[in-house]
Parts: structure tokens; sequence; C-alpha cells
């Protein structure tokens, strides 16, 4: 990979994806029907089967009760026949500088994102060229073999490699939001990455989906060939400015034998969006899977990305953050499948509960009883900041047979009075003292993150905090 | 004017009363010793001059240099230079000493001023060198996992660091064997000199072997009943509490 390309994805990963929900090209109304599927299958000249696919999927979305009767019953605040399932190139920046939130340009200034930049993110200026970025990116990792595409692209032109496990790691009736995705996804990433691989710089959403302008329903299905590494990024700490209130994302990760992928998540979402997201992996003999995952905003975000341990000495791992500020819930965990001896699983789960802000860890962790010499480790941690902050932990271990170990450990702790006069008196402000201290919370987790992120990340969490301070 | 004077400060903690009528001088370049016996308000001292939020001042005055300090929330009055050493130092558990000290002393510049990485470090080790402490001590976690004598220890550092008009040191001897006893009081004689005025709190005599003060106050339920030089101090320990409280007029059974 040349310098300047290099040169780019650092300075460039400052920006968040950002979508233009209004004019244009291509758009499919509002509300999901048969032919809101066809409209959407014609447009992209999709094959027979994936838009049969599509068309299964809606029947599963349509017969699936919301699940409610384990979830937040916010859910039943989405009108999905307000919702449009999709629109298209062609458009145009249509708002002004003027029509940005104050709080979103403060956030723009304190972040340290240059003029041009901000006015790009805010969607008022589509200066930027991030199809230019995008395609050096494809280029300098298509040298080594590697396919970076989005989804149409990735069904029409290598079949061969994506349809053997598109739908498989996640099939449309997993849930009712991933029959949603599988019925109307449109942008998001497709890879793979050759035997023997390894993927010197990390790939990045940003550029892909940017490029397509489009994020609302992203598929993203990543496979890392035998031995090969790779590790994935998406998301900003720029807060993303949308119209759109629903995102359903699905993402699916399949390592080979003896492959790596990491898979790295910041996001920080409008107040107004339900982030509904399901994510999993499936891990082969010796492979590694990691998701690193912070979600930060949202109304409600429901997250619990996934490693089925398959083969072998498979090792899955969840380190996850999440920061629930006012009228926020972070509903977030880890799922652990073991099928397969000797697989092991670490989850790591931070939350911060601000104000009226709720976290919930749900995590699951299966281990059949026939398997011999599987470990799993859990931990999760919640900080609250005030008394009417709210914390839940759902954690259901299922070990079954005695040569397997499982270790749990839950914690829940407050940022005392006490605490923070301390920190007062060395000259802080309540606000500077609160956003240490959670910065302190996060630590360990932080530094897991690539030096940008974590430096990025550390610095909305300030601004997350210097609010909260009344 | 250069002096942090307290007049006849009167302190609740919720209904009760405290401090009663206690007024005090403590000069630049001078060490003033405060002893008394438990529950005697002056532990409560050192927080409502910190500004802690659980004690409501009556009524009563301290001016630092000439300054209402009481107008002042915590975090100004810190940076105004008030310094407290905490009887017990909070845990900041993930916030290394050193980010922790940046943070404070950024907090004293300018908000366009920034902190100059190599030049912060330079100082801070030359702190630290002066403390004798090991450079490996400020990447940890602030006060986790501390004995007794590591927390007052850097207590003492910050101190350094901050540079401080004024610093009242709460009981700044308590948890400490003797060795570390040693090390802490040294430390703070270092950082005596005619730019700071020190306010010692003590239960004990014993610390004052170490930091000879200039004055000493006994202080008995809320007030400040005998006041005299250093040799004040030995024969209090001589005599004990109930001398002074007889001396006062104070019987033993209306203790706070």
């Amino acid at each position: 990979m040349s310098t300047e390309t290099a040169t780019n994805i650092d300075i460039d990963r400052n920006i968040g994806d950002f979508s233009y929900p209004e004019k244009h090209a291509f758009d499919a109304g509002v509300g999901l029907t048969h032919d809101t599927i066809d409209y959407i299958a014609g447009v992209k000249g999709e094959a027979d089967w994936v838009r049969e696919y599509r068309h299964k999927a809606l029947d599963v979305f349509n017969s699936k009760p919301m699940p409610t009767h384990w979830a937040s019953h916010d859910l039943d605040a989405i009108v999905f026949d307000n919702i449009r399932y999709y629109l298209s190139h062609g458009q145009k920046a249509n708002r002004s500088w003027d029509d940005v939130p104050e709080d979103m340009k403060r956030t723009f200034e304190r972040l340290g994102i240059p003029e041009q930049e901000r006015k790009f993110l805010a969607g008022v200026e589509a200066q930027f060229d991030s199809e230019a970025v995008y395609s050096n990116i494809k280029k300098a990792v298509g040298d080594q073999g590697v396919i970076f595409v989005g989804p149409t692209e990735g069904l029409r032109d290598h079949p061969e490699i994506f349809k053997k496990w598109f739908g498989k790691v996640i099939p449309a009736g997993d849930n009712k939001f991933s029959a949603l995705n599988s019925a109307v996804f449109s942008g998001g990433s497709f890879i793979y990455v050759p035997p023997g691989v390894k993927v010197k710089h990390p790939l990045q959403a940003y550029f892909r989906i940017n490029a397509e302008n489009f994020g609302q329903f992203e598929r993203t299905l990543i496979i890392a060939d035998e031995g090969s590494e790779v590790m994935y990024m998406e998301g900003c700490t720029a807060p993303k400015f949308e119209t759109a209130t629903l995102h359903s994302a699905v993402v699916e990760l399949v390592a080979m034998k003896g492959a790596k992928i990491q898979y790295i998540t910041v996001q920080n979402w409008s107040a107004n969006v339900f982030n509904l997201v399901t994510k999993r992996a499936v891990a082969h003999e010796e492979a590694e899977v990691k998701w690193i995952d912070c979600n930060i905003g949202s109304r409600l975000t429901m997250k619990y990305p996934g490693v089925v341990l398959k083969g072998r000495k498979a090792r899955g791992e969840v380190i996850s953050i999440a920061l629930a500020n006012d009228g926020q819930h972070q509903d977030t965990g880890a799922k652990m499948i073991h099928a397969a001896d000797e697989t092991t699983s670490n989850i790591i789960s931070k939350s911060i509960s601000v104000g009226k802000g709720r976290a919930t860890y749900r995590g699951l962790v299966h281990v059949p009883k026939h398997l011999k010499g599987c470990k799993n480790n859990t931990e999760c941690d919640a900080l609250l900041i005030n008394s009417t902050s709210r914390t839940d932990t759902y954690p259901a271990i299922t070990v079954r047979g005695t040569g397997n170990a499982v270790q749990h450990e839950a914690s829940v702790s407050q940022i005392s009075a006490e605490q923070i006069f301390y920190m007062q008196q060395r000259g802080l402000t309540e606000g500077q003292a609160m956003s240490l201290s959670v910065n302190g919370f996060v630590n360990d987790l932080v530094r897991q993150f690539p030096m940008e992120y974590s430096v990025e990340l550390k610095r909305l969490i300030d601004l997350e905090m210097e609010g909260s301070v009344g | 004017m250069s002096s942090l004077v307290i007049k006849d400060l009167h302190v609740n903690i919720g209904d009760k009363e405290i401090v009663r009528g206690l007024s005090l001088e403590v000069e630049k370049g001078k060490v003033h010793a405060i002893m008394g016996p438990n529950g005697s308000g002056k532990s409560t001292l050192a927080k409502v001059l910190g500004g802690h939020p659980d004690y409501t001042v009556t009524s009563g005055e301290v001016f630092m240099d000439g300054v209402n300090v009481l107008e002042m929330e915590p975090d100004e009055r810190a940076r105004q230079g008030i310094f407290l050493a905490f009887q017990y130092p909070m845990e900041i558990p993930g916030v290394s000493i050193a980010n922790f000290l940046r943070a404070a002393v950024q907090a004293r510049m300018g908000k366009d001023e920034e902190l100059e990485a190599t030049e912060y470090y330079a100082r801070l080790y030359e702190k630290m060198d002066a403390l004798e402490m090991p450079r490996n001590f400020t990447s940890r976690s602030v006060n986790e996992g501390f004995s007794g004598g590591e927390k007052k220890r850097n207590e003492i550092l910050q101190m350094a660091m901050l540079e401080p008009k004024y610093a009242i040191l709460d009981e700044t001897d308590s948890g400490l064997d003797i060795d570390a006893l040693r090390i802490v009081s040294g430390g703070v004689n270092k950082l005596r000199g005619p730019e700071i005025g020190i306010l010692l709190i003590t239960h004990y005599q014993r610390l004052l072997d170490y930091i000879v003060p200039d004055h000493v106050h006994v202080m008995v339920e809320g007030r400040i009943v005998m006041s005299g030089g250093k040799d004040l101090a030995l024969e209090l320990e001589e005599k004990g509490y109930d001398w002074v409280k007889e001396g006062a007029g104070i019987t033993e059974t209306a203790g706070v």
C-alpha cells in the first residue's frame, strides 16, 4: 500500500459515514411490501435467487412478532409503514449549515474536525471525495487478491465465493430484524481474503459505504480463508446526523482454519435512532474472531455480537463499551456458542449509564455436554453516574459436562461524591472529574482500540460527560 | 495580606454544629499545627477549607490573600492555591497518577494553553527525584491498591507538583509506620518555604517531631482553646487533652 493511501486512511477516519436522506434518484417510497422488494431487486439488477431470498425474508419478517417479550417495549414505537427502505445514487446534499443543530456543530469543533469536513459530515456539502479514497484502498488490497466490494457487486460478480456463506451464519429467520435486513439490505461490505494473506492495513467501512451514500440496512460478509488475517473497522466517533430513525444491519464473519478476524465498531448515533444489529461469526479450527464494539448514542441499541466456535481450538472474543446517556438505552452483550473441543471464549463488557440512561448486558454462553476442554471468561462491569440511571445484567450461561471451565464476574460501581470532591480539590471541574473517572473505567478496553480511535474515544467521553453535569 | 485568614467560622453538618467560632491566621512561610482529640472538628475544618459540599458554613469568613474563599467552588479554590492533603485519599481506578496530575496542572493553565508533555514530565521527574520516588510510581492508578504510606506520599507528590499557596495536611501521619512517617515528613520539609503556608492537622505529637511547627493550636469542640509555640505540643503530650479541656472549662461528656 502506498504511503499516500495510508495517510489518507489515518486522516479520514475522523469522519463518520453519512446518509443523505432526501432527493434521491431512486426511491422506493415509504412502507414495505413485496412491490418494494421487486423495486429494490430491479434497481440493483439482482439475480433471481437474491430476489427470491429477499421475498422469503419479507414473509419471515411479517410473520415474526416484535421480541418485546424479552426486549424493550420501546421497539413498539417503530412505525414500519413510515420508513423508506431504499434510496440510491444521484443525491445531492440540500441542507444548509444553519440547519445543523448547535450541539452537533459544537461536537464537530471539539472533536477537532476541520471546517470543510464538518460541513461534509453534517450533510451540507459533498466535497469529500470518498469515491477516490475507496478505490485507492480497493486497489491496494486488490493486489493481494482481496475482494472488497458491496453486497450487490459481491453476489453478482463473485457468487462462487459469497453465495456459499451469505445468510448462512445469520439466516434470515434468526430474528425479526435480521429478516428485515435480509429483505431490504443495501450497502455494506463483502470481503474475501485469500488463504495466507495478511491484510496489513485495516479495511474501513467508511469509505465504502459513503461512496454508496447509504448505510441504513447494511449487509456485511467477511470471509477470511485459511491462515489469513484481516481487521475491519466501521463507524467513527463523529456524531451522525440522521433523519432515518431505523438502522438494522447484519454482519456475518467466516474465519476458516487458522484465520484471524478483528471487527472494530465505534458508533455514535443521534438520539432518535433505533440501532438493531445482528452480528455473528463462525470460527473454524484454530481460528480467532474478535469483536471490539463501542456504542454511544441512539435511542435504543440492541446488539449482541456472537461467535460460533465450530472448530477445535477456535477462539472468540467480544470486547464492548456502551455509554447510555439521558434517554438512551444500550442493550448490548455477547453470545458464545461452543461447538468443538478446546474452544475458548472471552467476553469483557463495560457499560456507563449517565442521568436517566440505561445499560443492559445480555450474555449467552453455551457449552454442550459432550465437549471437553472448553473455557469461557465473562466480565461485565457497570458504572452508574447518578442515582436515576439504571443497569441490568442478564447472563445466561449453560455449561454441561465436566471438562469445561467457566468464569463469570460482574460488578456495579458508582462514582462517589468523595471521589469527585478529591479530584475537584486538585483543580478539576466536576465535569472534568467525571470524564476522567469514566475514561479510567474503560481505560483497559480502550487500549485495545487502534490509537486514533482511542484518542477520539477519550475526547468523545469528555464531551458526553461534560454535558451530563448540571 | 499574604495569609489564609479564618474569622469566627461556624460550620454545620446537617443540624449539628461542628466548628463553633474558630479564628486562625496562617501566614505564608509559616507552619501552623492544629492538635486536638477525636471529634474536635479538626478534619471538618480541613474539608470546609477545601469546599466539601456536605458541610454548611453558617457564619464566619475565610480569606486567602485578601480574597473571599467561601464563595468559590472546590475546584476554583484549588486552582487559586488551596491544597488539601486528604486523610483518606480516594482511589481513581484506571487513571494513572501521571495523567491525573497532568489534568490537574492543565486545569491551572489558560484555555488556549496546551501543557507541553516533555516539559511536564521533566518537572514531574524532578519532583519525584526530590521526593525519592521510583519512576514507575506515577504509572500506577491513583491510590488503587496503595499502602497507607504510598497514599500519603502520593498526596505530597501532588502538593509538590501543584505548588499551592496554602496546604492543609489532614492527619497526614495516620496509618503510617515510622519509616513511612520519616519519608513523608521529609517530603513536607522539602516543600516548606517562604512561598507556602502550611496547616498541619494531627492527633498525635509525634508528627511534630519530624515537621517542626512555628505555632501550635489546640482545638477542642470546634474552637481553638489554646495557642503557643512548638513546646505546647510537648506539654500536651505529657499532660493529655484533659488538661486543656479543664483549662477551657469543657467537660468530657460534652464532646462532639
